[in-house]
């Protein structure tokens, strides 16, 4: 009875929705909206087939690499900078600028030094998603409780030890926040730099459609990057839940004190 | 004048000597503690009381190495201290802010032994033994938010313990924990002390506590600190929360405490303050005084 | 997590602590702007020294030159105009939406349920795959850009609005009750203060959000703005012009922060505790 009434809180909206999609468009033909049935049978045609191997895996894997490696990077350089506190003093200013250009710009910029490859692609992905990781991670870096800090200290966890033991862990809840800022700017990223500048892609292909006036595929290709948005964010909410597990069991000790 | 660092005495585990602390801010010079000169024999239990803003948690810090005394030096086993020292554990009040929250219980107690590279049949001999002394042995796989606030100071304490050190610094350890919980602590402290022989300095605020619990009892002035006194509790040896409490001697003890402290608030200091060379006052003889 | 270090136990050490920062304030900026100067001068020195092709990378001082005749350009602050009034606009549209679906939804449990795995789905959808729907629909007309700000600023607000409802459930409601207050004074005296610090933080994040969008709407999609000029100055040649707009669009993204949290901070200074963000 309780996971009936769970399954229905989980399908009811979307089935309603599809449902009023389905009758808005079974009297007039539109032409900018497919009916459901025909944005079924057009994603299976196009995306099905050769397509996942030319377009789909090569942009997910530029955007894989992209973010692992600015994640990568913008914790360790992060913790760097976090721990040295004049350092910090230093180089907060100039990263706080970088941070708010807006990251697409960077696609014509590298574009013109790197040229069009797929290494630039990778680099603008880079690029742009290293910020938000990089400045959390500075910020959770300093703000390492002082008792915590002085026990580790009085036990002799220091150096190494001491960033793996204390300061990652402590950073960790910042540090995430700034990786989901990061895995959705990489999607943007990824796209807009295929669109912009690509023969090949899911942003480039999607481009195609709409310029051939292919409305079904443009909609079965926007399906494709709402499905890759989603699955990243289940990706991140199961890396969060396991990384941060101390961290909400804690909140919500607090909380209901 | 400095006190001649010889002139601590060759039995003496730790010993301060001259310790002075000033803080340096905006609006001119802070002196926390002016100068203060004592001694811990071996295996000794010594509280060290005084009136809120003494800088006992300063003196704690420059004695366990976690900050530069401005003049005069903290020695253990002879031993100029100049940064956290292998054979010192600390157990701060706020017990929810010195556990790892990401780590359990077990780890908790775990990781300086690990970081010290002891391995790992030992280490886990020794954690058993000190989750066991504490009296938590059921709860090594919870989190240290899960449990309540004693449990998570006696988690501290066992990690202290395992930690196998020569001196034990505890800086107001049960402030934070209700009056039950306190007075269990208060008798496992007694016990762990008892059973391992270390030197235990606890500093508190309380003056019950103070008595009950040490050895001796070291009072402080208000800030800039020195010491007003430093006497000896002579009740016996086996302590009961209800017995030693209501013992005629400990009512006295308590009382006298009590009077240095108010004295100490309002300003008065002893004759010996600002001269070292009067050195510390021998323990047994000023307790004389009291009786 | 600020609420923790913000209850320092010892009062001398913590006494230290903030005299020596407010002792190394001074410092401390003048460290920050050693650090621009390096930064620039790095940038001078590696097109100077051949490492990059000063056709491609100018020094630092031509770009600057450049932006300096920006500034006297009327082209230059009519595209300013242009990317603003889209941010503002989007921004405007995506807050309205937000805040009122947020306090419907969050205020009813059962609606609550019902829309979490829809808002879920939603939400991670990147706003940039809406590019050739907006072309279709409205070609290079702000409604363009308007339409990818709009859904990408939706979600940030939406989200912490609902965070803040919940959050009023657990705290003030039931006292407010309790005292007799009817359904209109526990919104205007309850709710809204509660949600008021998540609405803010949703608002402040939105803005960000919105002018990446607002940017790459114009880069890609050609309405008008900064972004469009950015790509054109690129295809163009004009090398030191497009690196010019591009720190434009830093400096644009500086003083929104700015000008955000000035805003959080004038709104919620009655609140006890300005909120940490929800990590989420």
């Amino acid at each position: 009875m309780k996971t009936l009434k769970n399954l229905g809180y989980l399908l009811g909206l979307p089935v309603i929705l599809i449902l009023i999609w389905w009758a808005a468009t079974l009297e007039t033909e539109n032409f900018f909206v497919p009916t459901p049935a025909s944005l079924v049978e057009t994603f299976a045609e196009v995306w099905f087939g050769e397509r996942i191997f030319t377009d789909v895996l090569p942009s997910i894997g530029r955007l894989a690499v992209g973010v692992l490696v600015a994640i990568v990077i913008g914790v360790v350089g992060g913790v760097l900078i976090g721990s040295v506190r004049w350092l910090r003093a230093l180089l907060e200013p100039t990263l706080e600028f970088f941070r708010a250009i807006p990251p697409p710009v960077l696609v014509p910029v590298l574009m013109l030094l790197m040229g069009i490859t797929d290494t630039m692609k990778v680099v603008v992905i880079i690029s742009g998603c290293i910020w938000p990781v990089l400045l959390n991670t500075i910020e959770g870096v300093r703000a390492v409780d002082p008792v915590l800090s002085d026990s580790a200290h009085t036990y002799g966890v220091d150096g190494w030890a001491r960033v793996r033991y204390l300061v990652l862990p402590s950073a960790s809840p910042q540090i995430m926040a700034g990786v989901r800022q990061s895995m959705s700017l990489g999607l943007i990223l990824m796209v807009i730099s295929e669109m912009f500048a690509s023969s090949s892609g899911l942003g480039f292909a999607i481009v195609q459609f709409q310029r051939s006036f292919s409305i079904p595929e443009m909609w079965s290709g926007i399906v494709v990057l709402g499905l890759l948005g989603v699955g990243m964010s289940f990706i991140f909410q199961w890396a969060e839940r396991n990384i941060l597990r101390w961290y909400h069991g804690q909140k919500e000790v607090e909380n209901a004190a | 004048m400095q006190p001649d660092p010889t002139q601590a005495a060759p039995e003496a585990m730790l010993s301060v000597r001259g310790l002075k602390k000033v803080y340096q801010t905006d609006g001119g010079d802070v002196e926390a503690v002016r100068n203060l000169t004592f001694d811990l024999r071996a295996g000794e239990l010594a509280c060290l009381v005084g009136p809120s803003g003494s800088g006992k948690t300063t003196l704690l810090k420059c004695i366990s190495g976690l900050m530069a005394p401005t003049e005069g030096e903290v020695l253990l086993s002879g031993k100029r201290v100049s940064g956290p020292p292998k054979k010192m554990a600390v157990v701060f009040q706020e017990y929810g802010r010195s556990l790892f929250p990401w780590m359990r219980v077990r780890d908790n107690v775990e990781l300086p032994l690990k970081n010290q590279g002891v391995p790992r049949a030992e280490r886990d001999r020794l954690v058993d033994e000190a989750l066991e002394a504490v009296g938590l042995s059921h709860v090594p796989r919870s989190y240290p938010w899960q449990l309540s606030g004693g449990m998570q100071q006696r988690v501290a304490i066992a990690r202290a313990i395992a930690y196998q050190p020569e001196v034990l610094l505890m800086d107001e350890p049960f402030a934070a924990v209700d009056a039950q919980t306190r007075a269990d602590l208060e008798d496992l402290i007694r016990t762990v002390w008892k059973k391992l022989g270390i030197t235990i300095l606890f500093v508190t605020h309380d003056i019950d506590e103070s008595v009950y619990l040490g050895e001796r009892v070291i009072i402080l002035s208000s800030s800039p600190t020195v010491i007003q006194e430093d006497i000896a509790i002579d009740l016996p040896e086996e302590r009961d929360q209800l017995e030693t409490r209501s013992l005629p001697r400990f009512t006295e003890l308590r009382h006298h405490v009590y009077e240095q402290i108010q004295l100490a608030k309002k300003g008065d200091r002893p004759a010996a303050a600002g001269t070292p060379s009067a050195g510390p006052t021998p323990a047994a003889a000023s307790g004389a005084d009291v009786a | 997590m600020s609420s923790k270090t913000l209850a320092s136990g010892a009062a001398a050490p913590s006494v230290e602590r903030q005299h020596r920062q407010v002792r190394k304030m001074p410092t401390k900026q003048l460290l920050g702007l050693a650090g621009i100067l390096g930064f620039l001068l790095t940038w001078e020195l590696i097109p100077r020294l051949g490492l990059v092709d000063p056709n491609y990378l100018p020094p630092a001082s031509e770009v600057i030159a450049a932006l300096i005749v920006d500034f006297g350009l009327t082209a230059f602050w009519v595209a300013v105009g242009e990317t603003m009034k889209a941010w503002f606009l989007g921004l405007l549209m995506a807050v309205a939406a937000a805040v009122v679906l947020g306090f419907i939804i969050g205020s009813s449990n059962f609606l609550r349920k019902a829309t979490n795995s829809t808002i879920e789905f939603l939400r991670p959808i990147p706003s940039v795959a809406l590019i050739p729907l907006a072309v279709l629909m409205f070609g290079v007309k702000i409604e363009s850009s308007l339409l990818l700000i709009v859904y990408a600023a939706f979600w940030q607000v939406l989200i912490q609005v609902l965070y803040g409802v919940a959050d009023v459930d657990m705290v003030a409601n039931n006292t407010a009750r309790t005292y007799g207050l009817g359904r209109m004074a526990r919104i205007r005296y309850v709710v809204f203060p509660t949600t008021l610090p998540y609405l803010m933080t949703g608002v402040r994040l939105a803005a960000a959000v919105a002018l990446v969008l607002a940017i790459t709407a114009e880069l890609v999609i050609g309405s008008p703005g900064l972004g469009r000029e950015i790509a054109l100055a690129q295809s163009g040649g004009a090398i030191s012009g497009m690196y010019a707009l591009v720190l434009a669009t830093g400096l644009i993204g500086v003083l929104i922060n700015m000008l955000m949290r000035f805003i959080e901070k004038k709104t919620l200074s009655w609140h006890t505790s300005v909120r940490s963000e929800v990590f989420v």
